[in-house]
């Protein structure tokens, strides 16, 4: 089966994608996600300020206890002192790019202007052979505009598309005001890719020990079909590749996804659960069900249930819902 | 008696030293052990293995201290290698004090001293 398929405009093999996640810290990792079959490898984030975080923690150890004893005025060799900068990403990034036949997607997430446009610089330089954007914010302040933080997000693609060549996408979440705007503005502006959806991480509250706590949980199918609606909504209507992410756990999901229009499915979640030779038995379900219904390659089978040009989208969208309503009351959830 | 001793030129918050020992401790970068050649005249085995088995990657210790960190920024490919061997060494360390810990009394050398 041709599974073949292109990320903005990069080739790959097929198209599923290993999302980022800690699979990808180390080059092994990386290795092992190429021979389980993935199409690509998207590193794990660089945060900006895990980066700021450890030159500051570094220059405090080193300065402490340092010229106060004659027989050891310091404990540390000058490296210690030097600002690491993201250099064990950007060898990780080099190695593991040398290492695999698939490319190596370099993920950031950017805190300052200068941060965003510097460390895509070197990303590229690094050999990433593309770049995306982890455009994960919060915006805690509730003073804070919606416009402001989707122009923050436009501002950073921008910065970003200045510093390189390389292909750029998006990684976004789902909680803008109008998520379909804001895929346009970003298409508008450059996006060569955009990844439909980061997952907001919330916090949960132990009742025992009377704290929050993280709650991290790995997705599940269910959560596919938000970014599906926005996938089968925007497939025809952006220029930027379609990449998505969030639910996927077997061979149907990633049919789901490519039928809505997704040029590439990124999963992390399954791969954790089941291991990374589980993308070849994601490829493999999904060359079967091709070969079932009578594809014979992905370009095929990509965008054939979206919500064609020209449709209303929001009549479309809001039929969906009433008809979803219409048959949930008809079935099991329906009054007795 | 060895007994391992945080220090400021390992390069941690001195006020976490405790946590940084726990950990080196969990990761099984230093098993806590105790060897009392009296216990073989008793004819139990003199070499008790105090600390369980290690439960943490040794990365949870070495990351927290600059004295890692620094090779790790400046030359992180040797940095990997050499804390690929570090752990590699970490388990066969464990393997030979957990056979040590169950053996049977008479395999180690009985206790020399001279019966008061």
């Amino acid at each position: 089966m041709e599974l073949s398929t292109t990320y903005m405009g990069i080739a790959l093999r097929n198209p599923l994608v290993a999302s980022a996640s800690p699979l990808s810290k180390t080059v092994d990792g990386v290795r092992r996600l190429a021979a389980g079959g993935v199409g690509a490898v998207v590193l794990y984030s660089l945060f900006e300020e895990q980066v700021r975080r450890e030159a500051a923690l570094n220059a405090r150890l080193t300065a402490a206890g340092s010229e106060s004893f004659p027989e050891s005025l310091s404990y540390f060799p000058d490296a210690a002192d030097e600002e690491p900068g993201p250099r064990r990403y950007l060898s990780l990034l080099e190695r593991a790019a040398d290492a695999v036949d698939v490319p190596v997607i370099a993920s950031l997430n950017g805190a300052t202007p200068g941060g965003w446009a510097g460390y895509a610089r070197s990303m590229q330089d690094a050999g990433a052979a593309a770049i995306e954007l982890n455009v994960y914010e919060v915006p805690g302040d509730p003073t804070t505009s919606g416009r402001d933080v989707e122009q923050r997000h436009v501002d950073a693609l921008s910065r970003v598309k200045d510093a390189v060549t390389v292909p750029v996408a998006v990684k976004l979440g789902p909680h803008y005001s109008s998520p379909g705007e804001m895929a346009l503005r970003l298409d508008a502006a450059g996006a060569d890719g955009l990844v439909l959806f980061n997952r907001f991480l919330q916090p949960d509250i132990d009742t025992e020990a009377i704290a929050t706590t993280s709650a991290f949980e790995l997705s599940g199918p269910a959560e596919g079909r938000l970014p599906r609606t926005w996938i089968a909504l925007l497939h025809g209507r952006v220029q930027a590749s379609l990449a998505a992410t969030t639910g996927v756990e077997e061979a149907a999901d990633v049919a789901r996804f490519l039928l809505a229009g997704a040029d590439v499915v990124m999963t992390t979640s399954a791969l954790l659960r089941h291991g990374t030779a589980h993308a070849g038995v994601l490829l493999d379900g999904l060359s079967a069900w091709m070969a079932r219904k009578g594809f014979t390659t992905v370009d095929e089978l990509c965008g054939l249930l979206c919500v064609a040009a020209g449709t209303d989208a929001a009549a479309h969208e809001r039929a969906g819902y009433v008809g979803g309503l219409r048959d949930a009351n008809a079935g099991a959830h329906g009054p007795r | 008696m060895i007994a391992y001793s945080h220090c400021i030129a390992h390069g941690i918050e001195m006020r976490n030293g405790l946590d940084q020992q726990h950990r080196a401790v969990a990761s099984g970068y230093w098993p806590l052990l105790r060897y009392d050649p009296m216990a073989r005249s008793a004819g139990a085995n003199p070499f008790l293995l105090d600390s369980p088995r290690p439960r943490i990657p040794l990365a949870d210790y070495t990351d927290r201290e600059l004295r890692y960190r620094t090779l790790a920024n400046t030359d992180p490919p040797e940095a990997e290698r050499l804390h690929g061997l570090a752990a590699e060494a970490v388990a066969q360390r464990w393997d030979v004090y957990e056979e040590m810990a169950t053996r049977g009394a008479r395999r180690f050398p009985a206790d020399a001293r001279k019966e008061r």
